[in-house]
């Protein structure tokens, strides 16, 4: 990618500097990477959930012209598997199969084509096993052995308060959420290009590349500073980019070959090439004194996590730490596990455990509401968690917690008048208004009105006493007769904006115009993942901490040079005076001379949840989203409009109002589509709607407008006093749209994606 | 792969026979899905879009012939008034840029119980006509379906054109499906009354192995319609007329569980179409006395 500059202060909202590109379709994603003399990788897979590899025959597919090479697990140099937090994925399957479409083996081809054909031409003979499926049968001893240390990949225990509380109200329910997909529209797919010295360069889509780099150097055997990784155009990422996919395959293939070595996963391929969200069963309990005050909350969380832990781990932490949602409660008891089977491989998606189990907790406190008879948004802030509020974990929640004040704002949006646009103000009917769209399946008849509430939360950054950190690089210098300020990072632009935001910290903290973000490759410190809402505090963080060590040298520079000056600063390109006189020109200051500086930001530490108690302050940061759905509902035929979504979220400090805007926008229709359509229905292990044919993703008329009210409350121990933004947004929109299709029809509904033969009981 | 352009008819036919194994293409929006998933290799290629007749239409006799080449865009636009039931089944079909390129005649080649196209030429009993290099011969709709994807079409043959009459009275489509728009059908009801003829015609798409059409529950309107009189006072329909006609339509179909939906949802929703399409129908004529 050529680096564009861009200008703007933080507060503004700035032309990103992908963005012409994208919208002309100039822009390079990594699937459109090529290279002279390059081959293509292909993947054998599985075809069981569950099997014993007794024998691979590649003697076919290595006949065939253009094939290059076939490998398998004897293949790789190295470590043979690799995960996130727990290293039991192989690289390519070793003597069993654990999950449909597992990657078994390698073939690399003068063409895609070819690849294809070699990859069937390889025989695998499979000894068919009974795959485990079910999550509950997991946890028993009946169950199949799938890991050495057995199925239990992680169980969390939090007891917090009166263990034996009782309550005058008590409501119960079991809720089930199905398994959503991060489905980001750029496939999983790089260049690996061999450097003739036993070295590699891979250009890719990744969340981390550093992540990506170390798992790799250990793969291939070789020293961290061979492996070279380079972030090429990455089309959306959700959590779907944190493990790996094809970057080892390819690198594998390149290396055996000498070649540059092309991968691109095909739609249906990239729905077994990267893991899912979590489908989860959750059982809840709650008690309560008859004026709505919670007394004490159970609740059993279960998670599938599939055939190998990802980051099954952290999320099932995040599923119990957040379980009661942000709300007050002096007793809690909450075991959650997450296990294995031989489903698709669950880990990262947004919302990451907050999600399975808003729906839980949102629903609970609408059915307590109803319970005690009071409004469900009044006992919500009866309730509500405020800033000094204690967690279930112990943690003392600092900073803003404005869980009270999100909801009267949603609430004081006026609502959408009734029938606007319906045709059952007597005109004519406008289809794209009702439920089932344009495919006229009601012009009002059976079209019921419901609206619902819901508030959620979770942690920003990483938790549990990992070392959290991200790395700039800053250089000043003067070009064409001009300052300009590079800033290089290795954090991954996903789409969400984070090039621009790192331009705009730049250009505030050193007053300069003219500012580039280079390419994030791993020739630069590592910058953690761009996941858990945290790049814009952490990266942003280190970007602002580098820029000041170089706005101090600059000052000294000036200091020295023209004489001491109090409160000096840089501004408009130049040093100038408290009063905002011109002392000098950065470029006459600076001449030849290059300021740079790289700096670490390190987030406050976090701590481990205790094992027997779940006590800890294992979280650094917490954001907090509310919404209100309007859905419109054919309560014959069981199908939903979702009329209008509204939110209101804190945000600390919009550093880019519209990318905030963005984030707002995409993650309440994320939550709508797991609300309402997206689930990858598996059946005995297998994905039987892996393509976009059947697994459905909101359309322009499934998502309505969107009403936002953002506040900046202000984090006193972050940058510029900002919270992550991107993950809330996807937590209580999906639950505010169930609970007003409850509303609209009276109907329990506990399960999600809800399909229309749940609302009309078929 | 061999790509055959034929820019006639005759030329098209000739080169099926020579090629019996080359596959169509017309608007390409299902053939390509079906490369792109791997799931064929067709040795060659047969591209229609040249020939300019298959996206014309004409009435002839009082009887539209409508190409095999007309886009869905095309029968929304030029044809939205002649086949309103078809215009609306179209007008459900996938994207702008797939009506742009969609064609019935592709709709019919692929012949899945899901085309969309299906269920309003059933309802309005469309002709379809087949022609091969030996000759051309003319197949009832019902006839031309005979199993899921599969249809009557021999290998040498091409469609050339779609028959029917314009609509004698209102027609309906509905369709229901998981999301608001760009979706396949979970299933789908078409509906065609034709008071001149004293006819009702319907369709069922997605709940059988075939689209079909539900032939008692046509008697039994044509029977309530015929008996009070009702095509002469235009008088409401009796509700228990009506929810019987929804049970005769959904006994009609023979849903499955799959992916899009359940059998036992299917055949609810279906009924639930059937009355609603009905009511809708039956209003409009009532409205133009
Ligand atoms: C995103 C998307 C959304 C879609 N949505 C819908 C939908 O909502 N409803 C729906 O019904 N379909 C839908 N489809 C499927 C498809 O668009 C329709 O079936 C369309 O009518 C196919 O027409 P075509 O001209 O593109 O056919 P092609 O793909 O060109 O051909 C389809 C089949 O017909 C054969 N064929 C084509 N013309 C002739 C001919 N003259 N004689 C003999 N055989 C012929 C071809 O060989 C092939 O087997 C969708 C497809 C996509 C990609």
């Amino acid at each position: 990618m050529k680096p564009t500059p861009v200008s703007g202060q933080i507060g503004d909202s700035p032309r990103r500097a992908d963005g012409p590109q994208k919208v002309r379709g100039d822009f390079e994603y990594s699937s459109d990477l090529k290279a002279a003399g390059m081959l293509w990788g292909a993947t054998v897979r599985s075809p069981h959930p569950y099997a014993r590899i007794v024998a691979i025959d590649a003697a076919e597919a290595l006949a065939l012209p253009g094939v290059h090479a076939v490998l398998t697990h004897l293949d790789v140099p190295g470590t043979k598997v690799y995960g996130l937090e727990i290293q039991d994925q192989p690289v390519l399957a070793i003597d069993v199969v654990r999950y449909w479409g597992e990657a078994v083996a390698l073939v690399a081809a003068d063409h895609p084509e070819h690849a294809r054909r070699a990859a069937q031409a390889v025989r695998v003979t499979y000894e068919v096993l009974k795959p485990l499926t079910d999550p509950e049968l997991a946890l028993t001893d009946d169950a199949p052995r799938l890991h050495p240390g057995g199925n239990v990949t992680r169980q969390v225990k939090i007891r917090h308060g009166d263990q034996s509380a009782q309550a005058e109200v008590v409501v119960s329910g079991e809720y089930e959420v199905g398994m959503q997909d991060q489905a980001p529209l750029g496939p999983e797919s790089g260049l690996a290009i061999p450097d003739g010295r036993g070295g590699i360069d891979l250009h890719l889509a990744t969340q981390w590349l550093h992540v990506d780099r170390d798992q790799l150097a250990g793969i291939l055997a070789l020293p961290p500073e061979k492996v070279r990784l380079t972030l090429a155009g990455v089309g959306g990422a959700f959590g779907a980019r944190e493990d790996l996919s094809m970057q080892a395959h390819a690198c594998l293939l390149a290396l055996r070959t000498g070649r540059p070595v092309k991968m691109s996963y095909s739609r249906p391929e990239s729905f077994v090439g990267h893991v899912h969200r979590h489908p989860g069963k959750l059982r809840y309990e709650h008690g309560a004194t008859r004026d709505g005050k919670l007394v004490y909350v159970k609740a059993r969380v279960l998670l599938d996590g599939g055939a190998y832990a990802s980051s099954s781990t952290a999320v099932i932490a995040n599923a119990c730490c957040f379980a009661l949602g942000p709300y007050e409660c002096p007793s809690a008891t909450v075991d959650g596990w997450v296990v294995y089977t031989n489903n698709p491989p669950c880990g990262a998606m947004r919302g990451f455990g907050s999600v399975q189990n808003c729906y839980a907790h949102e629903a609970q406190m609408d059915k307590l509401a109803a319970a005690i008879g009071m409004d469900p948004v009044e006992l919500r802030q009866r309730n509500a968690m405020k800033t000094g509020s204690r967690l279930i974990t112990g943690q003392v929640v600092e900073g803003p917690a404005p869980v009270a004040e999100l909801l009267d704002r949603i609430k004081a949006f006026p609502l959408p008048v009734e029938g606007s646009g319906s045709g059952r103000g007597g005109g004519k009917v406008d289809l794209t208004q009702m439920p089932g769209g344009v495919s006229n399946t009601t012009h009002g008849e059976g079209v019921r009105r419901g609206v619902g509430y819901a508030v959620g939360f979770k942690n920003v950054g990483y938790s549990e006493g990992f070392d959290d950190y991200s790395t700039a690089r800053i250089r000043l210098s003067v070009a064409n007769g001009r300052p300009r300020a590079e800033v290089h990072t290795a954090a991954a632009e996903v789409g969400q904006g984070l090039i621009t935001i790192q331009a705009q910290i730049a250009a505030t903290e050193l007053g300069v115009t003219d500012v580039v973000v280079l390419d994030a490759d791993t020739q630069v410190g590592s910058a953690g993942s761009s996941s858990a809402s945290r790049q814009t505090y952490i990266t942003g963080g280190a970007v602002k901490a580098a820029c000041e060590a170089v706005r101090e040298r600059v000052l000294a520079l000036a200091q020295s040079e023209i004489g001491r000056s109090a409160g000096a600063r840089l501004e408009r390109d130049a040093v100038v005076s408290a009063d905002g006189g011109l002392i000098v020109t950065l470029a006459t200051l600076l001449g030849d001379a290059v300021v740079e500086e790289t700096r670490e930001f390190r987030p406050r530490r976090t701590h481990r949840l205790d094992a027997a108690t779940g006590q800890a302050n294992a979280h650094l940061q917490y954001a907090f989203a509310a919404h209100r759905a309007v859905v419109d509902v054919d309560t014959e035929l069981g199908l939903v409009k979702v009329v209008e979504l509204a939110t209101a979220q804190d945000v600390g400090k919009a550093i880019n109002p519209q990318a905030v805007e963005g984030q707002l926008e995409g993650g309440a229709a994320q939550g709508l589509g797991l609300a309402v359509m997206e689930e990858i229905q598996v059946k005995d292990g297998v994905i039987r709607n892996a393509s976009f044919t059947d697994y459905l993703l909101p359309t322009i008329l499934d998502m309505p407008p969107l009403l936002m009210d953002i506040l900046e409350l202000g984090d006193p121990h972050s940058p510029y006093g900002l919270k992550g933004v991107g993950e809330p947004p996807t937590i209580s929109s999906g639950p505010a749209i169930v609970a007003a299709i409850r509303a609209a029809t009276g109907r329990p509904i506990t399960r999600v994606p809800v399909r229309p033969q749940d609302i009309v009981g078929a | 792969m061999e790509f055959l352009q034929p820019t006639t008819w005759t030329e098209a036919l000739a080169m099926k026979a020579a090629h019996p194994d080359a596959i169509p293409i017309a608007g390409g929006t299902d053939v390509m899905v079906e490369i792109n998933f791997d799931r064929h290799r067709p040795p060659a290629f047969l591209d229609l879009t040249r020939i300019a007749e298959l996206s014309e239409w004409g009435l002839d006799n009082g009887v539209l012939r409508v190409g095999a080449g007309v886009t869905y865009t095309q029968l929304i636009d030029e044809l939205g008034d002649r086949l309103p039931g078809l215009a609306k089944a179209s007008r459900t079909v996938g994207s702008p840029q797939i009506r742009n390129r969609g064609t019935v005649g592709g709709n019919l080649g692929s012949a899945s119980p899901a085309g969309d196209a299906h269920p309003p030429l059933l309802a309005s009993r469309a002709i379809v006509e087949l022609a091969s290099s030996a000759g051309t011969r003319r197949l009832p709709m019902h006839e031309f379906f005979v199993g899921p994807k599969r249809s009557a079409m021999r290998k040498d043959e091409l469609i050339r054109a779609f028959l029917v009459a314009p609509a004698q009275g209102p027609q309906q489509f509905s369709k229901v499906g998981t999301r608001n728009a760009m979706v396949i059908a979970v299933c789908s009801f078409a509906l065609a009354i034709e008071p001149d003829r004293r006819r009702v015609g319907t369709g069922i798409g997605s709940a059988a192995p075939t689209p079909v059409t539900a032939p008692e529950a046509e008697r039994f309107l044509e029977g309530v319609l015929g008996e009070h009189d009702l095509w002469q006072t235009r008088a409401p329909v009796a509700e228990s007329a009506l929810l019987r006609f929804g049970e005769l339509v959904a006994a009609a179909a023979r849903p499955i569980d799959d992916v899009r939906g359940t059998a036992a949802y299917r055949r609810h929703a279906l009924a639930v179409m059937a009355r609603r399409s009905f009511v809708w129908a039956w209003n409009e004529y009532r409205a133009a006395a």
